[in-house]
């Protein structure tokens, strides 16, 4: 099987770690791993806050790009919601007959990284070792956007060492909400202040999630606090074994 | 105590309407515990339903129909009532509406009326107007009354006082109500209430009220109440005036059969409302002998027009996207500086202003889609938001300040960036040459400039890592199996036709 890997746009800037750790555990899972240079955003941020236009044009490079993949994968829930939920609205406004096509035919090949495993690859134990005790953060778009359900924690629940602790509210937002955290920096800090309470009452190592952006809105709250509880994506758990460290 | 501004056209924008809010601790307090204590009773009642899928599904397909055929079905209305003996109006804004509603008033010499809760009167402001033209109004609603008392403004469509507690209500009612003695139990305070309010009932002889539905086969008019003042104010005054929206109205007496079982579970997480209220015109000495009511657009034509939008109206004011949604928990309902508070109040007041005030509320949302999720008649609130803030966008576009404003300005240079990849990487070789200006010894960012500085209020910031995924990729590029190239070599030359 090959994949392809849309690394989303902030993950490639400020999480690396995360899209390596994509690469260790879907090479060691025997799937053959490609990576466009060309790819860049799928237009979440321009089209939540707005700029449907300038959204528009990430969603036709995108189709562009992947129209030919055997499949794309992309560690991050909200992205491949904005792809399920906001490019059809896009294409149908400002496509053409081939994009809209193109969309259509791609878009079942589009899978969110715990869709692929789960799905596709249909394995739930990934061979990983994690000796931690962790808490898991379910990001709007991953539970309410792509109803991903229980898939993240059957793909937990296997990883040797693995302490994975209940958390309350687990679907309640977390604060981050994309330009919403700082249009409404206020109203988000509240938000994240009851999730922080929620999340650090577990007494969790780790927190992980679907999604980096969820995770670097927690974790810049935890760096600030100096608290223990460190954010880690989920690819970086499942791509862990006795023989590494994250 | 001054009440909060609920006028769109004069409050605040939202992130600034919340930030005294925020402080509010025992405000705070209230509305998470109230949201938390219905929206548990909301979802036992949910989930003991088993066709609730199917009844979302009837609820959503029954208000759309509504939507697609309004004109027929608001005539059909209008003549069946009439044919009952009710006078039927129509108000193409607020200020008609009130109009109305005073004229009425002064034939009947009123000096006071009392009034059903309804969110509709509170849209086009209605006790303002009629208290500058001499007309005492009395809610006789327990939490209207209560804010009423208290000079406060509502901050929930179902639940209007949900900001105030016991304690609270005690002070208020023993001050106005003179009872210095008055105890804080639900008993006594419900009583002091009763008492205050049923001299009214017997004596004051116009009534106002919204409605819930009209049914447009019967004319009749349906009110849900928990409380029976409603009941009171139906039965015992000579005149009633009903203000309703015009999307209010249901095809067939049959529908309230899906949308009372949905409205009552979601919005107080209740089998049923305690009290079902249906009239039809006028019943030779029976209840009312004058009944009008005043169908109010105040802009609901305009939204019905617009594609993505319609879907708002199709609204039965359940506020159960309010009680879900973790931005309202944080704020309660005066940050939204309108009557309609929460998720649907997010979407519903700016485009019943035009789209020419409260723009800040369509980002008022994370977008996290829990409204949408127990929305009993399917409005995609997250949805409708974007498109919303799609327009606000538009406009401005054409304004010149656009040019100053860093998120328009920063939406911009992530655009150009995000054309292609070379821009790309320039741009995060950029990003992370300025952030090094502002990093703390350790890598971290604690204080940014400019709009930066609204996320380092709370929260530190990576500085960015020495390798980007692109970079670190490129260089694993040699090891990579012969057999990939030929085909990404083939894909950059179709990228390129």
């Amino acid at each position: 099987m090959r994949a392809s890997l849309f690394i989303t746009c902030y993950n490639d800037t400020l999480f690396p770690q995360t899209g390596r750790a994509v690469v260790r555990l879907l090479e060691r899972l025997g799937v053959e791993v490609d990576f466009a240079p060309a790819q860049t955003c799928c237009g979440q941020m321009h089209a939540n806050t707005g700029f449907r236009g300038e959204a528009y044009s990430q969603a036709k490079r995108f189709v562009q790009l992947y129209r030919d993949t055997e499949c794309v994968v992309i560690p991050s829930s909200s992205c491949v919601a904005m792809i399920r939920d906001q490019y059809p609205a896009l294409f149908e406004e400002l496509g053409n007959d081939d994009l809209r096509r193109q969309f259509v035919a791609l878009l079942p090949r589009v899978f969110e990284l715990s869709e692929f495993l789960t799905d596709k690859l249909k394995v739930e134990d990934v061979g990983a070792y994690f000796p931690h005790r962790v808490a898991y953060h379910a990001s709007c778009h991953g539970l309410r956007g792509l109803h991903i359900g229980e898939r993240p924690f059957r793909l937990l629940e296997k990883v040797r060492g693995l302490d994975l602790v209940p958390v309350a509210n687990v679907d309640r937002c977390c604060g981050f909400g994309g330009t919403f955290s700082v249009k409404n920096a206020d109203v988000s800090t509240a938000m994240l202040d009851a999730k922080l309470t929620d999340l650090l009452a577990t007494n969790a190592e780790y927190c992980t999630a679907l999604d980096n952006s969820c995770l670097m809105h927690l974790g810049g709250a935890l760096h600030r606090r100096n608290l223990r509880l460190k954010p880690i994506h989920i690819a970086e758990i499942l791509a862990s074994t006795e023989a590494s460290t994250t | 105590m001054s009440g909060p501004i609920m006028d769109p056209r004069l409050a605040p924008p939202f992130p600034e309407a919340a930030l005294p809010i925020l402080q509010n601790t025992q405000l705070r307090n209230n509305v998470a515990h109230a949201t938390d204590v219905i929206q548990a009773k909301r979802n036992r009642l949910v989930a003991e339903k088993k066709d609730w899928h199917e009844l979302r599904t009837s609820a959503s397909a029954i208000r759309a129909h509504v939507l697609a055929n309004l004109a027929k079905y608001l005539e059909e209305f209008e003549a069946n009532c009439t044919a009952a003996g009710g006078v039927v109006h129509w108000a193409k804004d607020a200020s008609e509406a009130r109009q109305i509603i005073i004229d009425i008033l002064h034939e009947e010499n009123a000096t006071e009326v009392i009034k059903i809760k309804t969110m509709t009167s509170a849209e086009i402001q209605l006790n303002l107007a009629l208290q500058a033209t001499g007309i005492t109004p009395i809610e006789t609603d327990l939490a209207e009354l209560i804010l009423q008392l208290g000079e406060d403004e509502p901050s929930h469509i179902v639940v209007p006082a949900l900001h105030v507690n016991r304690q609270q209500v005690r002070e208020i009612f023993a001050r106005q109500m003179d009872l210095p003695q008055l105890p804080d139990d639900p008993e006594a305070l419900t009583a002091a209430a009763r008492t205050y309010l049923r001299q009214k009932f017997l004596s004051v002889p116009t009534a106002i009220s919204g409605a819930n539905f009209l049914i447009a086969e019967t004319g009749a008019v349906a009110i849900v109440e928990s409380e029976g003042n409603g009941r009171m104010c139906l039965t015992l005054p000579r005149t009633l005036i009903t203000l309703a929206g015009i999307e209010k109205v249901l095809p067939r007496f049959d529908d309230l059969e899906v949308m009372l079982q949905v409205l009552a579970r979601s919005a107080t997480g209740e089998r049923l409302n305690p009290y079902n209220s249906l009239w039809s015109g006028v019943v030779p000495g029976d209840g009312p002998q004058r009944f009008h009511v005043v169908l109010l657009d105040n802009g609901r034509s305009e939204i019905l027009g617009r594609k993505v939008e319609r879907q708002t109206l199709q609204c039965i004011r359940c506020a159960a996207c309010l009680n879900t949604c973790p931005v309202y928990r944080q704020t309660g309902g005066h940050a939204y500086g309108s009557p309609y508070a929460g998720p649907i109040g997010a979407i519903l007041t700016p485009q019943l202003e035009h789209m020419r005030h409260a723009q800040s509320l369509p980002y008022a949302s994370s977008l996290c889609g829990a409204c949408y999720e127990v929305c009993p008649v399917k409005i995609n609130i997250p949805e409708v938001l974007i498109d919303l803030r799609a327009k606000v966008v538009d406009q401005e576009r054409l304004e010149s300040k656009r040019l100053t404003d860093p998120m328009y300005l920063g939406m911009k240079a992530a655009n150009f960036a995000f054309a292609s990849a070379s821009r790309f990487r320039m741009a995060q070789w950029f990003g992370k040459l300025g952030l090094r200006f502002f990093s703390d010894k350790d890598g971290w960012i604690r204080k940014l400039p400019s709009i930066g500085s609204r996320w380092t209020l709370s929260r530190d910031l990576p500085a960015m890592p020495d390798q980007t995924f692109r970079r670190w990729w490129a260089e694993r590029e040699p090891e990579r199996t012969r057999e990939a190239k030929p085909e990404r070599e083939a894909r950059s030359k179709t990228e390129a036709r």
